[in-house]
């Protein structure tokens, strides 16, 4: 398969795993250095393909929030079962919302009892079933980071061009380089490098992630999701280190530039204000950290048509904030493999393939 | 025949009695079903009668390389020959959605007759019932199997060794890709066709010249589902060759798009077996020559105790290759 087989190729991975190891020994670090990779494609990609086995002790894995779903709070969880609840609704989503457990219940259990909770690839499929079946409302649980947030965008852009009215959207679009800085904010994250977004960089441009070097002094590459696209950015960011640079570089040269998607800025710009309303779970309320559907679109939103608002959430008392955020490992959460399994995910990290717990799970009992 | 099912064909009357006689009991052209009795009388050859049954509601009901008349036959027909059986007889048992297309029906069922003669069993009796609009979906299909295993054949996760290799009998996630291809959600272009086919010859030809320890076919939850539960069942680890495991480029492509992994994805005509090492190159050797085996391949063995499946990267990492959670692709057989 051309286009993958070659960012796949493990004699091209061991030329690279032995150039990250002799950039190791040159720099002699007193502990082992921590690379965040951001985004939960990353994190998959590490786990599937086994990269932390092959690199030595002395360079650390720390997993980021970047997965939608594992960010989603479990209030708007709650909120999107209560819309699917309503005998008028037909609620549709990305299939991966599906099973992160809100309060009481999640979307997929609910479904079992017989609310309309339809799985869609595209917010333009849940378009087309507003207008098949103009006597129910169509509600789209608009979840994700930029690279989601264009394809709503244009779906309500097309909706009110052709005057769609049982159309609506539950937003939870949320955006990644605030959630970076407000990660960077903790004190207690001591990181060597960061391993930025890819596919989100192909909306909103490499530039984007420019203030981590600028602002923070960390080293940062934005990164494909091939196993050699991250090998390649580990390496670039250690090269940084023992060049004393400290810059954005972007290795996903591929599929990303320095500003981004013009068109796809331009409709979320249009559809969406930034706003700070919509917490993350395990973060917290990030300043400027979602997205909201400015006043001229507000009939679109689903949580104003049908007047509902989230309740405040419950006091999370699960450690995922602190999994979150680099702070603790998942093996080591109390509740990790034991009560959290992905059979009966007590929080979002261990729902999708992409959360670090998920990851970690799939990798347990590693054999020497 | 023209025109559609409706309630009236299950009602048990006169237009029951006729949907019978002219599709099923011509099309499958038995003299057990000419008797139009409510019972088969069979005749079983000396060996261990083995007996299955399985239900299908595949969406959509044609796909690229079958239909579910094929699926029935050949799912029914695979769970008896995995147990080393040769098929003898299928019952078939009928739920129709009122409104069904009888020329659906029909060519539903002459598909079933091909698939049965093709694996050499004979289709003796069956039910036929109607649902209202709404109650089903179009057509569910339940059939059940007899037939006979050679005396004193022992297959099964028990009989698993350390240094036993493991074999699949051609490229994996066929017919799960076809079916999600064939929903027609996706608008890709390409031409993934299922494996949709009965295995009887190609086991039978395996088990009685090779001691085969276990022998499955990957259906629901793909070859992960399988080596887990062989690993669970026997208590013993079990290592898969990541680069080893044959996967055609259009399912490669259309699960790297999907986000799906083809190692859970359900195939129709593949089997997976266990034989002992100094077995393993004449088991290969003899499904590759099998028209159904040609792209056979040896992808992993059997380890010490443990209960595991890990899968070896290209890279050199392990991971673990766990049971699938959910159902990713419902409704695929």
């Amino acid at each position: 398969m051309r286009y993958l087989d070659e960012f796949r190729d493990p004699a091209a991975a061991r030329r690279l795993v032995a150039g990250i190891e002799a950039a190791l020994a040159r720099l002699k670090p007193a502990r082992p250095l921590q690379i965040m990779e951001f985004c939960g494609g990353h994190t998959h990609t590490i786990f599937r393909y086994g990269l932390h086995q092959l690199l030595p002790e002395s360079v650390e894995w720390v997993h980021g929030p970047g997965c939608p779903v594992c960010v989603l709070p479990r209030e708007r969880i709650d909120l999107a079962i209560a819309l699917a609840q309503r005998p008028q609704v037909i609620l549709t989503s990305f299939g991966d919302a599906l099973r992160v457990p809100g309060s009481e219940t999640s979307l997929l259990q609910i479904r079992g009892q017989g609310a309309d909770v339809r799985v869609v690839y595209s917010p333009l499929d849940a378009l087309e079933l507003a207008r098949r079946e103009p006597q129910r409302q169509v509600v789209f649980f608009a979840i994700g980071f930029e690279t989601t947030a264009p394809a709503t965008a244009f779906t309500v852009l097309q909706a009110a061009a052709e005057g769609i009215a049982n159309f609506s959207v539950l937003c939870q679009h949320v955006t990644s380089p605030e959630a970076v800085r407000a990660l960077l904010a903790d004190p207690v994250l001591r990181l060597d490098g960061i391993v930025a977004p890819g596919h989100v960089s192909t909306v909103v441009g490499a530039d984007a992630f420019a203030f981590i070097a600028e602002d923070y002094r960390i080293p940062v590459v934005v990164s494909g999701f091939e196993p050699l696209d991250l090998l390649q950015s580990l390496a670039m960011l250690l090269v940084q280190r023992l060049e004393g640079r400290c810059e954005l570089e972007n290795q996903y040269r591929r599929a990303v530039t320095g500003s981004g998607n013009r068109t796809a800025l331009a409709a979320v710009e249009r559809v969406f204000e930034a706003a700070s309303g919509a917490s993350w779970r395990g973060l917290g309320r990030i300043p400027g950290g979602s997205l909201r559907l400015r006043a001229e679109f507000a009939r679109f939103d689903a949580e104003r048509r049908f007047a509902i608002r989230a309740s405040s959430a419950a006091e999370e008392v699960l450690p995922c904030g602190a999994v979150l955020k680099g702070r603790l490992r998942p093996e080591r959460c109390p509740h990790f493999g034991t009560a959290c399994r992905p059979e009966t995910p007590l929080g979002a990290l261990m729902v999708s393939s992409e959360g670090a717990c998920a990851a970690w799970y799939r990798y347990r009992g590693r054999p020497a | 025949m023209n025109g559609r099912v409706t309630l009236a064909h299950g009602s048990g009357g006169l237009a029951t009695a006729r949907l019978v006689r002219e599709v099923f009991v011509e099309t499958f052209a038995d003299p057990e079903l000419d008797r139009l009795e409510d019972q088969a009388r069979i005749v079983l050859p000396e060996g261990q009668p083995v007996f299955t049954t399985d239900a299908f509601v595949v969406d959509p009901v044609f796909f690229p390389g079958g239909d579910i008349g094929r699926l029935a036959v050949c799912g029914t027909v695979n769970d008896l020959a995995v147990g080393g059986a040769r098929p003898l007889y299928l019952g078939c048992a009928f739920i129709l959605e009122e409104g069904l297309a009888l020329a659906d029906l029909r060519r539903i069922a002459e598909s079933m007759k091909r698939a049965a003669d093709e694996a050499g069993v004979r289709l003796v009796t069956g039910d036929t019932k109607v649902v209202p609009r709404g109650a089903a979906d179009r057509v569910f299909i339940t059939t059940s199997g007899v037939g006979v295993a050679p005396p004193g054949l022992d297959l099964g996760a028990h009989r698993l060794r350390p240094g036993d290799r493991i074999l699949v009998s051609g490229p994996l996630g066929d017919h799960g890709a076809a079916v999600v291809d064939a929903r027609g959600e996706l608008g890709l272009e390409h031409d993934i066709v299922s494996d949709c086919q009965p295995l009887a010859d190609l086991v039978e030809a395996l088990v009685s010249q090779v001691p085969v320890h276990a022998l499955r076919d990957p259906t629901r939850g793909g070859l992960a589902a399988v080596l887990n539960e062989w690993a669970q069942a026997s208590g013993l680890d079990l290592t898969v060759e990541e680069a080893a495991v044959p996967v055609r480029n259009a399912v490669r492509g259309l699960c790297e798009l999907l986000g799906l992994d083809p190692l859970y994805l359900a195939c129709e005509g593949r089997v997976v077996a266990a034989v002992p090492s100094a077995a393993a190159d004449a088991a290969l050797a003899l499904l590759r020559r099998h028209p159904r085996g040609r792209e056979a391949a040896r992808i992993g063995e059997v380890n010490g105790a443990g209960g595991t499946v890990v899968l070896e990267t290209p890279f050199g990492g392990r991971r673990l290759l766990d049971l699938p959670v959910g159902e990713p692709l419902p409704r695929i057989c």
